[in-house]
């Protein structure tokens, strides 16, 4: 069982903000990793930190065994860490599949090429497409991003990541925003995605919590308050305590 | 409330299987310039100079759109490049020789160079900051020029320098006809290999970089190299139409470098539609053939118009008056 | 010294602007020029006194700043840098034009009263009276500023508005109010600055745009939404220009532009904000 993502005494503050406080924690292939706490806990500060968005201020973070505490976004996510954000970032204008395209020029190093245009790459127009087709979002090919609803624009999210073939997929709160409800079919796409993939999910809603994740890391106040497997966690009296007493 | 209406927009079947983005042909624009700059040659040959002048700024409003319109970037020092190109353009052919292509490859260069060296610096910044920098390195190049007296001729402007006949054959006339055909030349063939730039992966991914970052980033895209690249490319393109500008002219002035002209030409892009390169081409001729006939009668009301001008493009965008009017077409039908 | 306080004063309003509206601005200098004609005018044509004819003007300039951000300026808040600048730019060539058109192209001189004519000794020098004025004018208008910023109820909302735009209406902060004071009061000091700098920066239709280079050199180095910082840029950078002026004049505005370069780079919010 290897080992994707390590974690460890990860250290963040603010000013005077003690926003992550020593945290660490470990992702292997196939795991489900559900990242859970009350508002205000230091979810997304945390995937800001793992993904490179944020300098970390101690601690250590590896990818597949390799140091990239100190790496930028970009050169992690060629390493094989994708993640989606919890608001919609999209390029308002661009068509549906372009966007996708362009998560395919990059993954395929070819986002220098200068002279042949797009269209000139019908491998990864296919794919593209395809990837698109998996998601029910082929109608809207040729649609901007910013004209679409926003349950399929979260849709957009989550297959731009999956379209960079990641290691280690970070979701921030894939749901936010969906009704309940009306979130069928990115529950399918969560049920879809790769076996080997190891996935750390942000989210709020309990019921998909213990459905979707085979392990729950509990975050309050920056700090790691609880690990383990849902059972675990549903038992453990300091998070009903802490968290579970609002109940969804 | 449709509970269906937050996951699915309405699409017709038929659009369903057809969806699909192309992009234009990187002939038919440069195609349908030739033509119409070929045209205003033939049918005008006693305004060659105004046409010249148009060709020209229509290159480097092009260069200035890779920038503005298509990585996104405000700049006001852009005249920059455009100068250097002309000095150095101007200098090579005093001083080393006059020999029009080299020269207009000496133009490139020195655009270029200037632009990738500022823009390393530039580019760590954004947004408001960014833009006052532009401003800031601008002027010191226009300050070093000034002090440059030996080379730049300052307020005097350069001059004296002739330029030899193009492929030794066609000497350029005081009718200006070369001239004309020659920046007519540069200009279709610069449009040509701009759109296959602005179509392909790197283009996309600037276009993206424009829209945003946080996507970008998150995509894995080398951000700070793709912007340098294509400021870099633009500074090349703005080096060759300061190039022809000297060559055409046989003279170059401070005003080639000054914040007026930084000003003007994001004016005649903004007029014409950033982003999609033709644009730079329409608004160039728009703004040019205003300013000829309104400064003629009153360079005052000249001001007025392209000030009601700007504010009216900024509150409606051309893009959504376009909108609303094909909306309009389509109820009738 | 006077011309670095004559740029504090034009380019305050615009700071704040800057730091409470993030909106950028380039027709700022058309409210100096509109200040110092309305003076002249007033002076000159409707023979007012000077002490009247000048707060007259800057009131004038200041109600042209609140109608033009009450109707038109604060639908342009959400929209992009460039979308600004391209339509402040706009405006500043209607208001040269009008200008033009009303006054005619020559510079306009405004008469200064037997008062303020003279030199005056202060022991180790004699200064023109005026230059006095303008730098005690400066100096009171930036204690009057920060006394605002610090200790009314104005300052604590402009501050709250500053610093944390997006709650502050939620905290009962009203928050049209605060821009649209704060836009007028910028300015009306502008059109006071425009009145003070007459000598030394000529009115004449082409103001507005003329001087806005070193308004924006000002209000970037000093900071968006610094009144201090503006103090601070505007005088430095005051000081580098009639130094260099003195030393080589061809030096000048090389030494200037790289100087702000150099500060923007080091601190790009600014001289005194972190």
């Amino acid at each position: 069982m290897s080992l994707l993502l390590e974690v460890e005494d990860l250290d963040k503050r603010f000013g005077g903000l003690h926003v992550t406080r020593a945290v660490s924690f470990r992702l292997a292939a196939g795991d489900r990793l559900a990242l859970i706490g009350p508002n205000g806990a230091g979810k997304t500060t945390l995937v800001n930190q793992v993904s490179g968005v944020l300098r970390s201020d101690a601690g250590r973070i590896r990818l597949c065994g390799e140091d990239v505490t100190r790496l930028d976004q970009a050169r992690r996510v060629r390493m094989g860490l994708a993640r989606t954000f919890q608001i919609t970032t999209l390029a308002p204008h661009l068509p549906v599949q372009r966007q996708v395209e362009m998560a395919l020029f990059e993954r395929e190093g070819l986002s220098a090429r200068a002279w042949r245009s797009i269209d000139a790459y019908p491998h990864l127009q296919d794919e593209a497409r395809s990837l698109l087709a998996r998601f029910g979002l082929l109608a809207h090919a040729a649609t901007p991003t910013q004209d679409l609803a926003y349950g399929e624009q979260r849709l957009i999210e989550m297959a731009l990541a999956l379209a960079l073939r990641p290691k280690v997929l970070l979701l921030d709160e894939p749901m936010a925003g969906v009704p309940k409800g009306d979130g069928a079919r990115l529950l399918s796409a969560l049920d879809a995605l790769p076996k080997d993939l190891g996935v750390l999910i942000i989210e709020h809603d309990m019921d998909l919590v213990f459905r979707f994740a085979n392990r729950i890391l509990v975050l309050a106040e920056g700090a790691v308050l609880a690990s383990g497997t849902p059972e675990q966690i549903r038992s453990d009296p300091k998070v009903r305590a802490a968290y579970l007493g609002h109940s969804s | 409330m449709n509970t269906q209406s937050v996951l699915t927009t309405q699409a017709t079947p038929e659009a369903a299987a057809q969806a699909q983005p192309r992009c234009a042909s990187p002939w038919l624009a440069p195609a349908i310039l030739l033509a119409a700059g070929a045209l205003a040659c033939l049918m005008l040959p006693d305004q060659l100079g105004l046409l010249t002048r148009i060709f020209v700024t229509a290159l480097l409003v092009l260069s200035l759109d890779l920038v503005v319109g298509i990585a996104g970037l405000a700049t006001l020092g852009h005249a920059a490049m455009f100068g250097v190109g002309a000095y150095a353009a101007g200098i090579f052919a005093l001083k080393v020789m006059p020999e029009p292509l080299l020269g207009l490859a000496v133009g490139v260069v020195a655009g270029a160079a200037l632009a990738l060296a500022s823009g390393a610096f530039l580019l760590r910044y954004q947004g408001f900051t960014f833009l006052m920098l532009t401003v800031a390195v601008a002027q010191i190049v226009l300050s070093l020029a000034q002090k440059a007296r030996g080379w730049t001729g300052a307020d005097d402007g350069l001059s004296g320098f002739g330029i030899d006949p193009l492929f030794g054959r066609f000497a350029f006339d005081l009718e200006g006809r070369v001239a004309a055909w020659y920046a007519l030349a540069v200009l279709v063939l610069v449009l040509h290999l701009l759109s296959r730039l602005v179509n392909s992966p790197f283009g996309l991914a600037v276009r993206g970089i424009h829209e945003n970052r946080a996507r970008m980033a998150a995509l894995g895209t080398p951000i700070y190299v793709r912007l340098l690249t294509m400021y870099t490319i633009a500074g090349a393109v703005a080096g060759a139409a300061g190039a022809l500008s000297a060559q055409t002219n046989a003279v170059v002035g401070l005003d080639s470098l000054s914040f007026g002209l930084s000003a003007e030409i994001l004016v005649m892009l903004i007029l014409g539609g950033a982003g999609r390169l033709y644009g730079a081409v329409i608004g160039t001729v728009v703004f040019t053939l205003l300013h000829h006939t309104a400064a003629s009668i009153n360079p005052y009301h000249w001001l007025f118009v392209v000030g009601f001008l700007l504010m009216g493009v900024v509150l409606v965008p051309p893009a959504r008056l376009l909108g609303f009017v094909r909306r309009r077409m389509g109820a009738l039908q | 010294m006077a011309y670095g306080m004559v740029l504090f004063v034009i380019a305050v309003g615009l700071s704040i602007t800057l730091g409470l509206m993030r909106f950028v601005n380039l027709s700022h200098g058309a409210f100096a020029m509109v200040g110092g004609y309305c003076a002249a005018l007033l002076v000159r044509e409707a023979q007012w006194n000077f002490w009247v004819a000048v707060p007259a003007a800057v009131a004038l300039t200041a109600a042209l700043g609140a109608v033009l951000e009450a109707s038109v300026f604060r639908h342009l808040y959400r929209r992009k840098e460039l979308e600004q600048v391209l339509f402040t730019i706009g405006l500043s060539f209607v208001l040269i034009a009008t200008t033009n058109a009303l006054a005619g192209p020559q510079v306009q001189l405004i008469p200064l009263p037997p008062a303020l004519a003279g030199p005056i000794d202060l022991g180790w020098r004699t200064l023109p009276a005026q230059r006095l004025l303008v730098i005690g004018a400066g100096l009171g208008i930036a204690a009057l500023a920060a006394w605002v910023v610090a200790y009314t109820r104005f300052g604590i909302w402009l501050r709250a508005a500053v610093d944390h735009g997006g709650t502050a209406s939620s905290l009962g902060i009203p928050i049209r109010v605060v821009q649209c004071a704060s836009f007028a009061a910028g300015a009306g000091l502008a059109g006071l600055g425009g009145i003070l700098g007459a000598e030394l920066m000529p009115l004449e239709p082409y103001y507005a745009l003329k001087y806005l280079v070193l308004v924006l050199v000002v209000v970037s180095v000093g900071g968006m939404g610094s009144i201090a910082g503006s103090l601070v840029a505007a005088v430095a950078l005051g000081l580098i220009e009639t130094a260099s002026k003195y030393l080589a004049s061809d030096w000048g505005s090389l030494f200037f532009f790289v100087a702000m370069a150099f500060l923007l780079a080091w601190r790009p919010n600014g001289l005194l904000k972190r």
